[in-house]
């Protein structure tokens, strides 16, 4: 690992004065930093530690529930207002990593880790996420974990977290701090498309920090769950993930969320799909034809097909846990 | 059982400076230009060491450290609580935890798998939770408690999961064992230890390539039914 300068900040306006100039990155679980360091992805010149602000906390707000950005994975996972209010974010967070790195990984380095495509990980293949212009080493190579939405020709690599795909379903909201101030974005416009520069993975500014997630109150406590599956029954990235939330009435769907991890290059939100669900009764041939709407426009490489047929039943199944039909 | 102490790869007093001047051959003409970028930088990096960190630029100097110097001002104060002792270290801002743990301290039980995260045989915990230590930089546990598999036993009392860890064959070759040992017993502390199921679950961070699994979610049972305050 190259040798960089370490800082510790204390203050936010620290933070913000610092990250601003190049080689400069924030560290704060370095679950993921490190790892990239060690591979070589990145060699940044100095790394500034907030781990060391007042933004851990958990907070019921007037409309939800407050996450601080440097609420860990674990914490959050395990948290009795998170358990009671958003029961789904728990179980999305549980079903990543392992316990250890749950106990580092915080909600904002969760947002910002990077996509675990095995030619970004080799420096010695083309990939245009980590060195751009050298061409996708995957689009024409072992593409078996790779993205069936919203790919360009420059990046079919996907987003490897599980809790983002809980809160791009959940209706969050991430809040950011540059110079100017504050900003909020909807937490499924935070993560980006590839398009023609995948080596920007979403839209925080270079010198912003995200300081927190907020999660607007809802009704989908009761009927909400995260499938996840995968190689090996644990400690894997998802072939296929899938955020159900709904909200019935009887046996009528008065809301519905629904959203897909290991399938893009950012949290994908199945927008039409629940815009046909709701008002429907639940039944497996509703969720069947919502999963159909969802993966309309769906397109697979040579060794990803089979998430073709994977993904659509992971909607249903996913949805008829959520329901309680299974 | 005696720590066998491994030979130390890196030791304090490498004069890595010496061993370049032993190479004899002619002086050349950039001989002469080198030792005035020598001289440019010792000058150099001492004004800048002076405004950083006075004390340590002065002994820099008096040790003759020359280019060397920009390594020794990266390196930065570690205070910090391991198996009960304090230790105040300097450390550079790259060197992990696990790498502090083994080659500075000669805590060699905690050991290096991967180094990536991803097999667990390098958990340590850390303020009581486990975590990895080869993703986390030392710099960044200053202040903090960190307990390894040395710090489990009481003298030449084995801790219950240890005990439960022979008795249940938790292991072959063993290299995984003191990271499984480590999250075992977080694993109890958390209360994840339930169920065969909820054992399996909060112990896949940890890989067993003998495949001793059977045996350590034995173990584990055990330590849990026992009841003990591990």
């Amino acid at each position: 690992m190259k040798q960089f300068q370490y800082q510790r900040a204390s203050t936010q306006q620290g933070v913000l004065e610092t990250i601003a100039k190049p080689g400069t990155k924030i560290i704060a679980g370095g679950t993921n930093l490190v790892d990239h360091m060690k591979h070589g992805i990145i060699a940044p010149d100095k790394l500034v530690d907030i781990n060391h602000l007042p933004l851990k906390g958990i907070t019921p707000t007037k409309t939800g529930l407050h996450l601080g950005t440097l609420a860990l994975n674990s914490v959050v996972s395990e948290d009795a207002l998170v358990l009671q209010k958003q029961p789904l974010l728990s179980m999305a967070l549980k079903a990543g990593a392992s316990p250890q790195l749950r106990n580092m990984a915080t909600v904002g380095g969760n947002m910002m880790q990077r996509t675990r495509c095995t030619y970004f990980y080799d420096t010695t293949m083309p990939c245009n996420k980590r060195e751009p212009g050298t061409g996708c080493g995957a689009l024409e190579g072992y593409n078996r974990m790779h993205a069936i939405f919203g790919a360009s020709a420059q990046c079919i690599a996907v987003h490897p977290s599980d809790m983002c795909v809980a809160l791009a379903a959940l209706d969050a909201t991430v809040i950011v701090v540059g110079k100017k101030g504050q900003r909020r974005i909807p937490f499924t416009e935070f993560h980006r498309l590839p398009d023609d520069h995948p080596e920007l993975d979403n839209h925080l500014a270079k010198d912003e920090m995200i300081i927190g997630v907020d999660i607007p109150d809802n009704n989908f406590a009761k009927n909400s769950y995260y499938l996840k599956v995968r190689d090996r029954q644990s400690y894997a990235f998802a072939l296929v993930s899938v955020a159900a939330a709904l909200d019935l009435s009887g046996t009528t769907i008065r809301k519905v969320r629904l959203a897909m991890g290991g399938v893009a290059h950012k949290p994908w939100r199945l927008f039409e799909a629940e815009k046909f669900m709701e008002g429907k009764p639940v039944s497996e041939d509703t969720f069947k034809q919502a999963a159909q709407i969802a993966m309309q426009g769906a397109k697979a490489y040579e060794y990803n097909a089979f998430k073709l047929k994977l993904a659509p039943a992971s909607i249903v199944e996913a949805l008829k846990h959520a329901s309680g039909l299974v | 059982m005696s720590l066998q102490k491994f030979p130390n790869l890196y030791p304090a007093k490498q004069k890595p400076m010496e061993t370049e001047k032993n190479h004899s051959r002619p002086v050349e003409e950039s001989d002469v230009k080198d030792n005035s970028r020598r001289d440019f930088l010792k000058k150099s990096a001492l004004i800048t060491a002076a405004a950083l960190t006075p004390v340590a630029a002065a002994k820099a100097a008096e040790l003759h450290l020359d280019e060397r110097i920009a390594g020794v001002f990266e390196k930065m104060p570690l205070n910090v609580e391991i198996n009960g002792v304090a230790h105040n270290l300097m450390v550079e801002p790259r060197s992990t935890l696990l790498d502090i743990l083994r080659e500075q301290l000669d805590l060699t039980g905690t050991k290096k798998g991967c180094d990536l995260g991803q097999c667990g045989a390098c958990t340590v915990h850390v303020d009581g939770h486990r975590v990895n230590s080869c993703l986390t930089l030392g710099i960044m546990v200053n202040g903090k408690k960190v307990t390894t598999i040395e710090g489990l036993a009481k003298g030449n009392q084995l801790h219950p999961m240890q005990e439960a860890f022979l008795k249940h064959d938790g292991f072959q070759c063993g290299y995984c064992t003191p990271g499984q040992i480590m999250s075992a017993v977080a694993c109890v502390r958390e209360g994840h230890a339930n169920s065969e199921l909820e054992i399996r679950e909060y112990m896949s961070g940890n890989i067993c390539r003998c495949g001793a699994y059977p045996n350590i979610v034995n173990a584990i049972q055990e330590v849990k039914e026992g009841g003990l305050a591990i």
